[in-house]
């Protein structure tokens, strides 16, 4: 990309001007030519917003489901009533406020645009994390803890509990440009967060995520990036190998404790309900999921909100519960408008052979040596035990079922989430 | 049902005037009689096709795939190509010409409207036989065997080799009534169709189906409806229980595979690794395809990536080869999907299956009247012969085709036809 590095302190100062948060680096990384960071700032054109309200005024619709529950997917009166609010009351601009009210840039990383949320805690010695999102997920989901982690003594929390944030959309999700050629698995896009926390000047970070984040995460700690000093995780990969055999047709396992058994029946049980159709879909096809995705809205919504996360989601009646109506209408249109529906699904085309991200010789963990914390929440896809997560993470430095908050977590329950990450962060900051 | 026997020969006397291609009834068909079969017509409004060449102009397009091949599903090349030619060339109206010159009905069956062409060959003794299409299917599938099977002597075949043809539309298929309640699965659907054959007055024929029309036909074959002769599959479930098992899961293929078994080995292998992301899909959660209900483009990518095979076969003809199936065979069946809104209810026959289950799809069941296979080699598995003989006791014909996809009716109608002859002959007298 252009050689535009001395532009990187001015970037920065941009940048503070537009968070409106105090942002000046601790250090600044040596500004080498193709490492700009260049400041971004979301306005999209009227005309595509008044055309996807046209799209969703003239949506046809299927016939009602045959059942009277989720059975075979997002219920008609449901999603109707969603669009219908969608295509009329809802107000795309106030995401896009709140969205361009903090820092963003973005950087070329391995020939992609890395677009990244920048927010830096007032207080001096915060920790800087790297925090990742998933699928169906966008930085949407982590704007609620932006706040409680980058200024904790607003929320309850203390000073020498601060972070730096760093939050990244992925390859092909957002604000990042959409790879065109293969090998963007988690574990490349690891490296590339590695770089960017390198380029940012962070020689001492720490790293979170759920659902694609935690592979990614897992991947960084693995792959032990540079400074990064320990991971948070919030959907490990735990499950032993008899397990997954188990849940592929095998025996099940004798000597199984009776939580143990519990969960390994919940995950036949969500198994058999079709919980990972979407997986395999997107797996083997996500160009085809991409062409019904792209062109029509209701498509997009529905297929997002199949996401077994969002399975406990009331659509939005209780306006204090987290996600609101609103917060999905803002992610299911972020992914509209950038038209990532096919792009973010390639994402399981590249784990493709690597399979399930919730087992752990899948996900090899055994070759993680840095310390890892998780969070289990309840209604996440599934409640790893913790017998399962010492087996998998031989350096588990924190491990916490809390009592609520499910697969996104940090969109659903902002304030315990930010808390779980001070708690388990807490040991590894003595050594910065 | 059967105490309404007394309309059925006004009924046959309607079928049989309709055979000749004039729609007009021999006779009155009370209009409160559960049994009535009513004659049917395609008519699509214009505005319905206005709205489709609108949408397909209006397309918001993904990027391109990030590979150079189809293995992340329908190329975004291909979906183009046959977007232009759908919006500006295709023209619905030949289709719905080619079916509206066709004798087509509609009975209500177990509460459900059906939907069928029914075709009579003049020749007498012609054997009645009811043709079941699948998924992504419809009758549209089978009109180019019409004419050679019912009128065999013009296609260089013999009056003794006749059939009186129907061919039905599934249950939420094509102008097939939607089910608005689950059970519609194939032992309920091979119920439907023997109903439907004897309501016709047909008290000895046969049945044949690929696809989920297999899986129909092979559960009439279970079923034993009276009449029911034999069947012929060009889909045939002949996979062994110990194959079925080492392919699920992920071991090496048995030592003493023949080449064909070891053959339909690498085939099945391929398409459970690769290409059964759609059936699992529609297996759970057939609701979700909300997008391919509202957008043309979405359904034609969803329609044409069936399996490998038919897919580079249909790529391939929209790249401007000619060869099996035309733009306009693809288009017919996929504007049908569209103009009918049966994305979904077609799909939900999945989730019926899956959820009322009687064994995999290539599970052999247990048939003991006469069975006629014929293997087209690029189906999605090609079943080889010792399979065949085991599944099938009976097994009266088996035929492997130097080619032929998926769609064998649509795509080689003249083999396929001959097959069929061929396929039941023994069991004519």
């Amino acid at each position: 990309m252009p050689a535009a590095s001395p532009t990187r302190r001015e970037l920065v100062a941009i940048s503070a001007a537009i968070g409106g948060v105090s942002l000046f680096p601790a250090r600044f990384a040596v500004a080498a030519e193709g490492n700009a960071t260049r400041p971004f700032r979301i306005n999209f054109p009227d005309a595509e917003l008044i055309d996807l309200r046209r799209r969703i005024a003239a949506t046809r619709w299927p016939d009602r489901e045959t059942v009277k529950d989720q059975s075979q997917g997002v219920q008609l009166a449901k999603l109707q009533e969603l669009v219908r609010y969608w295509g009329t009351d809802y107000d795309w601009r106030r995401a896009e406020a709140k969205l361009n009210a903090l820092p963003q840039f973005t950087t070329t990383i391995d020939d992609v645009d890395i677009h990244f949320i920048h927010v830096r805690s007032q207080h001096p010695n915060a920790l800087p994390v790297i925090v990742t999102h998933g699928w169906p997920g966008s930085v949407i989901e982590q704007l609620k803890i932006i706040d409680p982690l980058t200024n904790p003594t607003a929320h309850g929390g203390r000073a020498e509990d601060a972070f730096d944030v760093v939050i990244p959309s992925l390859p092909g999700y957002g604000f990042s440009g959409k790879p065109t050629g293969t090998g963007w698995d988690p574990d490349h896009i690891a490296r590339a967060w590695a770089e960017l926390m390198k380029r940012l000047g962070y020689t001492r970070y720490v790293a979170q995520g759920g659902d694609w984040g935690t592979p990614i995460s897992s991947a960084m700690a693995r792959q032990g990036a540079s400074g990064l000093l320990g991971i948070h995780i919030n959907l490990p990969a735990t499950v032993p190998s008899e397990v997954a055999a188990a849940l592929a047709g095998g025996p099940v396992p004798a000597g199984l404790s009776e939580q143990e058994r519990a969960v390994v029946e919940a995950l036949m049980t969500s198994g058999k309900n079709g919980n990972l159709a979407y997986f395999t879909m997107m797996t083997a096809r996500p160009q085809t999921v991409g062409y019904g995705a792209t062109d029509s809205p209701a498509g997009l919504a529905s297929w997002i909100l199949v996401h077994p996360g969002f399975a406990q989601w009331a659509y939005g009646p209780d306006t204090e519960r987290s996600p609101t109506r609103d917060d999905v209408l803002d992610n299911i249109t972020l992914y509209w408008l950038t038209n990532t529906g096919a792009s973010a699904a390639r994402l399981y085309w590249e784990n493709g052979a690597r399979g399930s991200v919730i087992v752990a010789a899948a996900q090899r963990t055994a070759e993680i040596s840095l310390p890892v914390a998780i969070t289990v929440f309840p209604e996440d896809v599934y409640r790893p035990p913790e017998t399962w997560a010492r087996r998998a993470y031989r350096n588990l430095i924190y491990f916490n079922e809390v009592d609520k908050g499910g697969h996104f977590a940090a969109w659903e329950q902002p304030e315990l989430f930010s808390a779980e990450l001070r708690a388990a962060f807490r040991p590894l900051r003595k050594s910065i | 049902m059967s105490k309404r026997s007394a309309t059925r020969r006004d009924v046959l006397a309607t079928s049989a005037a309709a055979g000749a291609v004039t729609l007009l009834p021999g006779g009155p068909v009370p209009a409160a009689d559960d049994n009535a079969i009513r004659p049917f017509r395609v008519n699509v409004p214009e505005a319905t096709l206005v709205d489709l060449r609108r949408r397909i102009a209006a397309t918001q397009w993904p990027e391109k795939e990030i590979v150079e091949d189809t293995s992340q599903g329908v190329q975004l090349k291909t979906m183009q190509q046959l977007a232009r030619y759908w919006a500006t060339e295709h023209d619905w109206r030949k289709v719905e010409a080619k079916l509206n010159a066709l004798p087509q009905f509609i009975s209500e069956i177990d509460g459900l409207d059906i939907h069928f062409i029914h075709v009579r060959s003049k020749h007498e003794n012609a054997l009645p036989m009811i043709v079941t299409h699948g998924w992504p299917g419809s009758v549209i599938e089978q009109l180019k065997i019409i004419d050679p099977l019912t009128n065999p002597t013009a296609h260089g075949a013999n009056a003794s080799d006749a059939f009186h043809l129907v061919i039905p539309s599934l249950p939420g298929y094509g102008f097939s009534g939607k089910p608005t309640a689950p059970g519609w699965n194939p032992p309920r659907i091979a119920r439907a169709w023997a109903t439907l054959m004897q309501r016709l007055g047909y008290t000895q024929y046969v049945a044949q189906g690929g696809d989920w029309g297999n899986a129909v036909t092979e559960n009439m074959a279970l079923q034993q409806p009276p009449g029911l002769l034999g069947i012929h599959t060009n889909m045939p479930a002949t996979v062994p229980a110990n194959i079925s098992k080492a392919l699920a899961r992920g071991e090496a293929p048995p030592a003493d595979l023949t080449p064909d078994e070891r053959n339909a080995w690498n085939q099945l292998d391929f398409f459970n690794k690769e290409g059964l992301g759609y059936a699992i899909e529609m297996n759970n959660r057939p609701q979700t395809l909300y997008g391919i209900v509202d957008s043309p483009v979405g359904l034609a990518a969803w329609m044409i990536d069936h399996d490998a095979r038919s897919q580079e076969m249909i790529a391939r003809v929209f790249d401007g080869k000619a060869e099996g199936l035309t733009r306009d065979d693809v288009l017919d069946n996929v504007t049908l999907y569209w103009v009918t809104g049966t994305a979904i209810s077609s799909a939900r026959l999945y989730w019926d299956n899956a959820h009322n289950p009687t064994g995999g799809f290539f599970d052999p069941r247990g048939i003991k009247i006469p069975v006629a296979v014929s293997v087209f080699p690029d189906e999605i598995y090609a079943a080889p012969r010792s399979w065949a003989e085991r599944a099938y006791p009976k097994l009266i014909h088996y035929n492997k085709l130097d080619k032929g996809t998926h769609f064998a009716a649509w795509e080689q109608p003249q083999l396929f036809s001959e097959e069929v002859r061929a396929g039941f002959r023994p069991l004519r007298k």
